[in-house]
């Protein structure tokens, strides 16, 4: 057992002292000199044409410095995905939802911004809209994009062995359908941004985003400004989980205020615009077919999915893929159909959202393999511990398992939970349940057809030799990469954490395609790794030759240099080093050559000392089209089970402990790895218990605040017990692959296992909220009688 | 037309000319630069912009300036004492109770006005009186935890709000 001496602790984060003091910036607490306040005008109406904008009276309004709509801004189409750039900065012809952007102003101050919105007259011609997948799948319906006829954003086929005919020789078939609604993000800090256009042509955009380099490459498109100009930075971020993983109108609207003004601008996002812009969970609908032998073995799985995806793609095109392609694993399964079809609706788009794509997907199956595993009175935990991938299976999509600690899991959770005891043995009312679930690494290509790196790292050491600083385009949105990263960093060059800074996050530090598919400590930790091995083989390189020893007796632990054979003499060195820093108070002293003395000598014979590093996945399989969607380097993997105690008389459920275990590959930081899973399960529970926008029937959002839209509270959580399972991912750093998503997958099919084990009744609507399972009882008691 | 109104935050004293509609968030953040409390959803729901006014968390966001007029305000720059760290952040930071930290502020006020009044709370308290404050990130348990190891250790916290 090789030991550590940085990472798989439970070092305290590196940004925790200053967020917990306050000092902390986010995107809202910056300001600049002479800066502008910026604000949207959005559409009120969920579809209409668009007759006439007449600006004149903002224009005119005192302390109103720009106002721009699609006449000044252009008409570049942009997206996430080349394949569906549909999405122009301001609407022009059309408006498709409730909250579409129509133009911007920049003013002195916030109020006169608004108050200039609000004298923008724009002129409408109402249109029928469409609200749901039925009417805008109906005929004649109409149509939101004239080049996607049917408002068929996008549609998936796959098929992968013979599922009609393995059905047909399955003892057990099942067809269930499952519904769930749009979840928000419900990150805490809402997005903003400032925007700096300089006098040289260079744009500096400070914006609260998940990547960086999609936001640089989206507005230097849209703006027609060269990449290189245009510079963003990622300050603190309050919370992405995958709505602020795309560029948005409001980072352009600021970038071309700036530009016209030459002022710096800045915008945020209300509470309500956040609901807005949305870009989180689609509402889905999967009808799913699975068959099984009498034995308990899975044979086929035919999924047909519905997903009503808003006025645009964001990263819908990705999502309707994954879907489908995550239900490939965790269990051996030869045969598997995938009908999805994203529809285009007059609603805010949706996007990604942790688990992106498959945590309804997930849902819906586990708690049909349920069903199937109680048909054939099977224990839950045995009939999926039968079926389960070991590490080297490959899907019959071709998702490749180089690692996977699966059944570690459920074995983990059960024993942990005390499964025998509890399952089948408890009080009516009281109900236990399990699910498992598995996640990418990080996608295995980039969003955009690209040869690129997905990340590059630049680690340079200070000349005096005593900090090492490690430059990243990556983005900490809170997750923990970069404690991560200096771990990383820490451990391969054999110093302690405090002498490792990081900056991150801004898109001069070099390509990092940012914070999301959880891809970060699997793609940047190699990069990072890579870039400090580059560190240390140049400083040890510098001490082979000042010393004449064999660089393989040479190491570097806890900040000095480590001789394998005693008598290596480097009073020569140390004489040099003290040479330059007469009168300092904190000289090496002792028999042990340190770290900083040997930095600086390589500083003197080289120059300055830069490590680089890099990294893209490599070959992943996959030849079907779509194949990119799914496909990663690595694959997390988890269990879960959930207690959960229902009021018969109310519907009120109560979770009352949740077990997981969670597949890390390999625990960089212990303490981030359980924060990620106990922040994935809330995310769930919520998700499974309350969470839904609800609309009218105008397409406005009802509840677009967080007294009405509930996020689970602290009341609301119960006791998360978490497992570290470690499998040792061969393609990650140091072992390492995902948490951040992965953990969300079991949550709600466990959710739904537990309630279904405490009623008796099935839910295959989503949220469970007391009045649905109120009425559930009483329908199940009114049959009974 | 503005008002002249003075407070005192973290013990320092401030005079300030306020408009009417001026919350006291927006002056403490933008005003007087203390923006280390938060704005999440300036309705009163999302308890970022807690700070401690007379001995009781508000929600910033829903005070207007001229209100706190004459009165003591405590931010979270105001926790920190020249012996150093005040416990809760100290263990706020070893507990892993901060990720993002955009919520970690009014947490921290939150959780030091119940160890105030309640030196030995139970879990149940601990997660009552941060129920105003809402985190997506951790999951609250590492929080809960962190508040659960500071407390019955409230004499040693000193300062006052």
């Amino acid at each position: 057992m090789t030991s550590f001496a940085v990472i798989n602790s439970r070092a305290s984060r590196i940004d925790a002292p200053d967020k917990a003091t306050g000092r902390a910036m986010f995107i809202d607490d910056f300001t600049m000199p002479d800066m502008l306040w910026g604000a949207l005008l959005h559409s009120p109406l969920a579809h209409a044409r668009i007759l006439k904008i007449d600006t004149s009276r903002a224009k005119s309004l005192p302390g109103v410095r720009a106002v721009i709509t699609a006449k000044e801004a252009g008409l570049v189409k942009y997206g996430v995905s080349p394949a569906r750039y549909d999405e122009t900065m301001f609407c022009h012809d059309r408006v498709r939802y409730v909250g579409d952007e129509i133009a911007a102003v920049a003013a002195v101050d916030l109020e006169t911004a608004m108050e200039a919105i609000s004298l923008i007259k724009v002129e409408y011609e109402e249109l029928p809209a469409v609200l749901t997948i039925e009417e805008a799948m109906a005929d004649g319906a109409p149509r939101l994009h004239d080049e996607y006829p049917g408002n068929m954003c996008a549609e998936v086929h796959h098929e992968f062995g013979d599922v009609e005919k393995a059905l047909a020789a399955c003892d057990i078939v099942r067809t269930d359908t499952m519904q769930s609604k749009r979840q928000d993000g419900g990150f805490i800090e809402p997005q903003g941004c400032i925007a700096d256009f300089g006098k040289r042509g260079y744009l500096t955009l400070r914006t609260a985003t998940q990547v960086p380099h999609y936001v640089q490459r989206t507005i230097a498109m849209v703006l027609k400004l060269p990449v290189g100009k245009v510079r963003v930075i990622k300050p603190y971020v309050g919370g992405g989980f995958g709505p602020k993983a795309e560029a948005n109108p409001m980072e352009m609207s600021a970038c071309l205020l700036s530009m016209k003004t030459g002022k710096p601008v800045k915008m945020n996002y209300s509470r309500e615009e956040v609901f807005l812009h949305s870009r989180a969970r689609h509402s889905f609908t999967h009808t799913m077919t699975t068959g099984a032998k009498k034995d308990g073995t899975i044979m086929a799985l035919k999924n047909e999915c519905y997903l009503e995806g808003g006025a645009y793609s964001s990263f819908g095109i990705a999502t309707v893929y994954y879907a489908g392609s995550l239900l490939g694993g965790p269990y051996k399964m030869p045969n598997m159909q995938y009908d999805g079809y994203r529809i285009y609706t007059n609603k805010p788009a949706c996007g990604a959202q942790r688990g992106h794509g498959g945590v309804i997907a997930r849902a819906a199956w586990e708690q049909q393999l349920d069903v199937i595993a109680e048909e054939l009175s099977m224990d839950p935990v045995e009939f999926r511990l039968k079926n389960m991938m070991v590490a080297g299976d490959i899907s019959c999509n071709e998702l490749k398992m180089n690692s996977l600690g699966m059944r570690e899991c459920i074995e983990a959770v059960r024993d942990g939970s005390g499964w025998k005891k509890k399952k089948g043995k408890l009080p009516k009312g009281k109900g236990i349940g399990m699910s498992c679930g598995f996640f990418v690494s990080g996608a295995g290509y980039s969003i955009y057809r690209s040869d690129t790196y997905h990340c590059t790292v630049t680690t340079r050491v200070s000349e005096d030799g005593g900090t090492v600083h490690v430059y990243t385009g990556s983005a900490e949105i809170g997750q923990g990469s970069d404690t991560t990263f200096a771990m990383i960093t820490a451990e391969t060059l054999g110093i302690p954490l405090e002498w490792v800074r990081i900056s991150s996050g801004d898109t001069d530090f070099g390509v990092d395609l940012g914070a999301y598919s959880s891809r970060q400590t699997l793609m940047t930790g190699h990069a990072t790794k890579e870039a400090a091995e580059d560190i240390r083989r140049q400083i040890l390189g510098v001490l082979t030759r000042e010393l004449k020893v064999d660089i393989a007796e040479l190491d570097v632990k806890d900040g000095y240099v480590v001789f394998k054979h005693e008598g290596v003499d480097f009073s020569d060195l140390r004489r040099r080093y003290l040479r330059e820093h007469r009168g300092w108070k904190d000289q090496p002293e002792g028999d042990r050559l340190t770290f900083r003395e040997a930095a600086r000598i390589a500083y003197l014979v080289r120059g300055s000392i830069i490590g680089k590093g890099k990294y893209k996945p490599q070959n992943l399989g996959g030849g079907h089209k779509g194949a990119a969607v799914g496909t990663s380097p690595a694959y997390g993997c988890s269990a879960q089970v959930v207690e959960a105690s229902v009021d018969m008389d109310t519907g009120q459920i109560t979770l009352e402990k949740m077990t997981d275990a969670h597949d890390c590959g390999f625990a960089i930081n212990r303490t981030s790895v359980e924060g990620q899973m106990q922040g994935s399960l809330m995310m769930g529970l919520g998700e499974a218990l309350f969470e839904e926008v609800i609309f009218d029937d105008k397409g406005r959002i009802m509840n677009s605040n967080f007294g009405e839209y509930k996020l689970p509270t602290a009341l609301d959580m119960p006791d998360i017990e978490p497992i570290i399972v470690e499998s040792h991912e061969p393609y990650g750093p140091y072992g390492a692959k995902e948490v951040g998503e992965g953990a969300i997958m079991p949550t709600i099919p466990a959710i739904l296992n537990a309630v279904y084990n405490a009623t008796g009744v099935r839910f295959w609507e989503l949220p469970l909220t007391p009045e649905k399972v109120y009425r559930a009882l009483k329908q199940k008691s009114r049959k009974k009688k | 037309m503005k008002t002249l109104i003075s407070l005192i935050i973290n013990d320092k004293e401030y005079e300030v000319a306020v408009e009417p509609n001026r919350t006291l968030s927006d002056l403490i953040r933008y005003d007087l630069g203390l923006t280390g409390t938060k704005k999440g959803c300036e309705m009163g729901e999302c308890g970022s912009c807690t700070v401690i006014l007379d001995g009781k968390p508000v929600n910033s966001c829903l005070v207007l300036a001229v209100q706190a007029d004459g009165r003591y305000v405590k931010t979270v720059e105001g926790l920190e004492t020249e012996e150093g760290l005040h416990p809760l952040q100290d263990a706020f930071i070893r507990h892993g109770a901060i990720q993002c930290g955009f919520c970690t502020s009014g947490m921290l006020l939150s959780a030091k006005n119940l160890l105030e009044n309640n030196a030995n709370p139970d879990e149940t308290e601990i997660r009552r009186a941060i129920s105003g404050n809402l985190c997506r990130c951790t999951g609250y348990q590492k929080i809960v935890e962190a508040i659960d190891s500071v407390s019955g250790r409230t004499e040693k916290m000193g300062g006052k709000s």
